[in-house]
């Protein structure tokens, strides 16, 4: 239903909201009215609005989603080749972004109004704080005089004389998304720590911590066994829900590092004014967005059994 | 290993209920973290307001070399076109909070309208404004910001139009709970009693009640629309005559300020564009917090007076 009304929206905003992308395609440069005429009966352009969309509709279904002005080649096409680069770089980030928020935020609560407590939950505001692209251009000073590849997915030069093994193009591509990944992490893991924090904080005065104590269990045994699993709950939620944001990083990232996903072809494509890639890719990564938000609720429903209820 | 959960027994300090006046003081008094918020928040207003007559040169006019490093004529340094930094940031924090500041005020006009609305008249405008919600709050702001900037065309009043209509959703859900509970008091039914209409309960009895939230809101959505505004604006999405924030990261990242080891242009940047939205953060999240009634129920509940007596009695207590 959501992703219906995703669909419908995508539609709207492209051609009937003012600055009508759709009519800026027929303003070919010296065209004559009838090249002009041609171009938007072509397009279908001269149908009424409703036909328009059930047409937009009809070939959605069928996978079509256009050609690229720039590159003439189907939108479809290059928004799947975009989306393997993106989705490795992506999962890898937001995972490291997860672990290390976990465990800074298991720390802040554990020793809480202690120094690392400080120290960590500041931080962590701080990182959250920064704007990605700032983020991302810090790594990008300070380590690129190391030696870590700072632009594009694999070493361009590679292969080119002979077909690399396949293990050494998994880590060439490993090496590039080490800074990507590392941006995406400092600016995501802020708000897991936060969460972790004052959720373990709630669960940690629940009765049933109260009862393993008593039965004279390990500190550590409590916090991750008893307090940890129920306290990252929240969590779930709140990955998926960051996930609008995370995706919006992505974006940015992608255009520092050249990391060739699909929000840098949504950056070329405003570049260009290649209008069925940017509605494609804004398509596919709000629909994208709301399936796995539905899924994380399913999950939900799965780890908590006390909602379904 | 006795020492680690002890620290639980520290009780946090319990904000007073909010009492209508002096609730701010309140919070100002028993929360060190939102006297920080607000000087952070306040120190950069203050700036942007006197950036004309303090900052030592013009923002728009060259007064030394490109990239000059650091000196004691310029603080800051110089950016690529030879402008001095330090103008630079001044003249652009005024943009970026006025940007900021305007973006949140069409959110929050949308937002409380929407959560006043749902949350007061409840069932079908309930449902369907809540469906909009829904579709918007999960939708990646940034990607949808960069669409309609893009179509409308780069301007500073799009930027703000943007982040408005895309900020509010928080706004909205929080407004519409307390809003559905304010509908059930006492004094709201009895107003209803005696024949007041919708728009007098609303307005004389609802708003003054949803007032600390909806500005907890608002500071933790400057932080936000600032926050887009630089993404925007690094895309390239705004006005590329304006000097912000945003534009000047733009413009470094662009102009090859990192291969020429120009950090001046782009450190001082990033933190003040973090420090103000740290300050937001501070003081909203601690008005928020002071409002949360789950977080004082958590705080005075039997559960945390029986950890405390539990702790430090022999050595196996932990």
């Amino acid at each position: 239903m959501t992703i219906f009304v995703a669909i419908t929206i995508n539609f709207f905003l492209f051609r009937v909201l003012p600055g009508d992308a759709v009519t800026n395609l027929a303003r070919v440069p010296q065209s004559t009215p009838q090249l002009r005429h041609a171009l938007i009966v072509q397009f279908g352009l001269d149908r009424p609005k409703w036909e328009q969309y059930f047409i937009y509709l009809k070939q959605l279904l069928h996978g079509n989603m256009g050609v690229s002005f720039a590159v003439q080649q189907p939108v479809s096409h290059l928004l799947l080749t975009d989306l393997r680069n993106t989705i490795p770089m992506v999962t890898v980030g937001t995972l490291a972004a997860v672990f290390v928020g976990v465990f800074t935020g298991v720390l802040s609560a554990w020793r809480r109004g202690s120094p690392p407590d400080h120290i960590s939950t500041n931080l962590a505001i701080f990182f959250y704080a920064f704007p990605t692209q700032w983020l991302g251009m810090m790594l990008l000073i300070l380590f690129a005089g190391v030696g870590l590849p700072v632009a594009g997915m694999v070493n361009p030069n590679a292969g080119v004389f002979y077909p690399e093994p396949f293990w050494q193009h998994l880590g060439d591509i490993g090496q590039h998304m080490i800074l990507p990944a590392a941006t995406l992490m400092l600016t995501a893991y802020g708000s897991y720590t936060l969460v972790v924090r004052s959720s373990l904080l709630e669960t940690l005065g629940e009765d049933y911590v109260l009862t393993a104590r008593a039965k004279g269990l390990p500190v550590r045994r409590i916090v991750w066994r008893h307090a940890v699993r129920n306290a990252l709950l929240p969590m779930v939620t709140l990955i998926a829900l960051d996930l609008g944001y995370i995706v919006g990083g992505a974006v940015l990232i992608e255009v520092i590092f050249s990391w060739p996903g699909i929000g840098e072809s949504m950056f070329t494509a405003i570049t260009q004014r290649d209008y069925p890639m940017l509605q494609g890719g804004f398509l596919i990564l709000t629909v994208s967005v709301i399936v796995l938000n539905f899924l994380s609720d399913l999950l939900y429903f799965r780890l908590d059994p006390r909602i379904s209820q | 290993m006795s020492t680690p959960i002890q620290d639980l027994s520290i009780a946090e300090d319990v904000a007073p209920a909010p009492r209508r006046r002096g609730f701010f003081i309140g919070v100002l008094r028993e929360r060190k973290a939102a006297v920080v918020g607000l000087a952070i928040i306040v120190f950069f207003v203050v700036l942007a307001i006197v950036a004309p007559y303090i900052s030592p040169y013009s923002a728009s006019a060259q007064s030394c070399g490109v990239y000059a490093p650091p000196s004691i004529h310029h603080w800051l340094g110089c950016d690529d076109g030879g402008f001095d930094m330090l103008s630079e940031l001044m003249q652009g924090g005024r943009i970026s909070l006025v940007v900021g500041f305007a973006a949140t005020l069409v959110a929050m006009i949308i937002g409380g309208g929407v959560g006043i609305v749902s949350g007061y008249f409840g069932r079908w405008i309930d449902v369907s404004l809540m469906r909009v919600t829904d579709y918007l709050l999960v939708i990646p702001d940034l990607v949808f910001a960069m669409v309609i900037a893009d179509l409308w065309g780069a301007s500073l009043f799009h930027v703000i139009i943007v982040i408005g209509i895309l900020e509010w959703t928080t706004t909205a859900r929080v407004i519409r709970a307390q809003v559905m509970s304010l509908r059930e008091r006492v004094y709201v039914k009895r107003a209803k009693a005696i024949g007041s209409g919708h728009a007098r309960i609303i307005w004389k009895h609802i708003m003054p009640q949803i007032g600390p939230l909806l500005i907890a809101n608002t500071v933790l959505t400057v932080a936000i629309a600032i926050y887009l505004e630089t993404a925007l604006a690094f895309l390239g999405l705004e006005d590329p005559t304006a000097t912000t924030w945003g534009t000047i990261l733009e413009h470094a990242f662009d102009r090859t300020a990192i291969s020429s080891g120009a950090w001046w242009a782009i450190i001082p940047d990033g933190f003040a564009i973090a420090l103000v939205i740290v300050g937001c953060f501070l003081f909203g999240q601690a008005i928020e917090d002071a409002l949360n009634p789950r977080l004082k129920v958590a705080h005075l509940s039997m559960r945390r007076w029986k950890i405390r007596t539990l702790v430090g009695r022999g050595a196996d207590a932990i």
